[in-house]
């Protein structure tokens, strides 16, 4: 199977990105053939809508599971809808949060952020 | 005449400063366009006699058609489109209704449906002609009800217009100002107060707006909104005072204005000035416009005029220059500690 993992840089020591739908890398790794890829995600510096389109990049990719340490609403409809399942990162490396995910450690995640789509309130 | 309250961001005391500017410029036409969070209506707690649902075009897939070439995914800006195991997913709350993916659709596999973001409401409190949007939480943009409420309210003869502004200085501000023909600007003065400030001065600046600042919460100090203000030779209207009463008042939702002599004197003190900066400003070529403000100034002012502002009731420091010591401060008045 092929999971998904947003990344800040293009290497397996790196730490998982903590924004999803802003990553600047997806790392796509194949839990079969052992093989990784880095995937830009051309979402990250669009206008709104960021994490929906986040996951439509993933979900071409053709995934199975997606580990991420968090994911917003309209996102997860993606996911939910190209049957993507979803885990929780921890704070440690890529590949430790890989392997983690290879021995069942991760938990679901299950709860997500409402969007915020682009709002202004103003202030800081 | 339509005057805008702005400010950079919440809490700076807009709502205060558009509800008591319309209350003592009575008959009047008060527009609440802060429509994620409307909170004018519960100063005027008007007789509502009209609401009007506002609806957006949101597009709709008929799967039937749909090929899923994905031609409207890519069009969509917004990213309100996905295509994922052979279906096409519509996020309304994220569309903005531009209806570009039906027009982009080679199969003709998308149509438009109306959805309602939220409405408007029009009442009257006395002399107040009282009009409130509200978006519905989560949609995306308010700017059709802002578009609705300011066609709506602008229409109502001709009274003067206050329009209590969303907060920032985002494209739904700019929507809420485009007509106006003048900007008040409240802001704190603190250091935050002069950054959030300069948001919304070069948003006024770029609309080329005549503008001035009203400084709430004023206390007898040198502060960095009018050190921003004198730099950047910007007028001061109006100073309000931290006062503990005012306050109080005012976050129970009463319209200060009403209820003391001395807040209605400051803020029909500050109308004044803002009528007499709007002349100034209209110059010769408005003619009509002016006698209208020479009129309308002449109804809303009487006692110490322009003294509420400045002179003893006020806690502020008199102004920019720099080492002028204050004016008698009434220091009872003062922190609220
Ligand atoms: S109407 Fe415009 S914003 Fe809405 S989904 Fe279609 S292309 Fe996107
Ligand atoms: S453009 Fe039309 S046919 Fe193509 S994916 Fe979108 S809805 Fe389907």
């Amino acid at each position: 199977m092929k999971v998904a993992i947003p990344a800040d840089s293009k290497s397996m020591d790196s730490k998982v990105c903590a924004s999803f739908g802003r990553a600047p890398y997806f790392v796509v790794y194949d839990t079969e053939t052992k093989d990784s890829v880095f995937v830009e995600n051309t979402a990250a510096s669009g206008t709104g809508g960021a994490g929906i389109r986040a996951a439509q990049i993933i979900a071409d990719q053709g995934v199975g599971a997606m580990l991420t340490p968090r994911c917003g609403q309209n996102a997860a409809d993606v996911f939910r809808s190209a049957d993507i399942k979803l885990y929780r990162t921890n704070d440690h490396s890529i590949k430790e949060n890989i392997e983690a995910f290879v021995k069942g450690e991760l938990p679901l995640l299950e709860d997500f952020h409402a969007g915020f789509h682009g709002r202004n309130r103003g202030g800081l | 005449m339509k005057i805008a309250v702005l400010s950079g961001k919440g809490g700076t005391g807009k709502t205060l400063v558009s509800v008591n500017l319309a209350a003592v410029a009575a008959p009047s036409t008060y527009i609440d366009c802060d429509v994620e969070e409307p909170n004018g209506h519960l100063f005027f707690k008007p007789e509502i006699v009209r609401e009007e649902l506002i609806t957006v075009k949101i597009p709709q897939v008929d799967e039937e058609r749909c090929v899923g070439c994905r031609e409207c995914v890519r069009f969509c800006n917004y990213n309100a489109l996905a295509y994922v195991n052979q279906k096409l997913i519509i996020f309304d709350d994220v569309c903005h209704s531009c209806g570009g993916c039906v027009l982009v659709c080679p199969e003709a596999a998308l149509s438009e449906r109306d959805k309602a973001i939220g409405k408007i409401e029009i009442g009257v409190s006395g002399d107040v002609s009282v009009y409130t949007g509200i978006l519905n939480t989560g949609e995306a943009t308010g700017i059709p009800i802002i578009h609705r409420l300011l066609e709506e309210g602008s229409d109502d003869g001709n009274k003067p217009v206050f329009i209590d502004c969303p907060p920032g200085s985002a494209c739904i501000v700019m929507e809420s100002i485009k007509d106006a023909d003048y900007c008040v600007l409240v802001a704190e003065p603190t250091l935050f107060g002069a950054h959030n400030l300069n948001m919304v001065y070069e948003l006024v600046k770029l609309f080329d707006k005549p503008f001035g600042v009203v400084l709430n919460k004023c206390l007898n100090e040198e502060n960095p909104v009018d050190q921003f203000c004198s730099d950047k030779g910007i007028e001061i209207l109006g100073r309000i005072p931290f006062d503990h009463e005012l306050a109080s008042l005012n976050s129970s939702a009463e319209i200060v204005a009403h209820k003391q002599d001395e807040y209605r004197e400051l803020f029909s003190s500050l109308l004044e000035t803002i009528v007499k900066k709007m002349g100034e400003s209209a110059g010769s070529k408005r003619d009509g416009v002016l006698s209208d403000l020479k009129k309308m100034s002449g109804d809303t002012v009487s006692g110490e005029r322009g003294e509420a502002l400045h002179g003893s009731h006020s806690t502020c420091s008199d102004g920019s220059v720099k080492g002028v010591k204050p004016k008698e401060v009434r220091s009872e008045a003062a922190v609220d500690s």
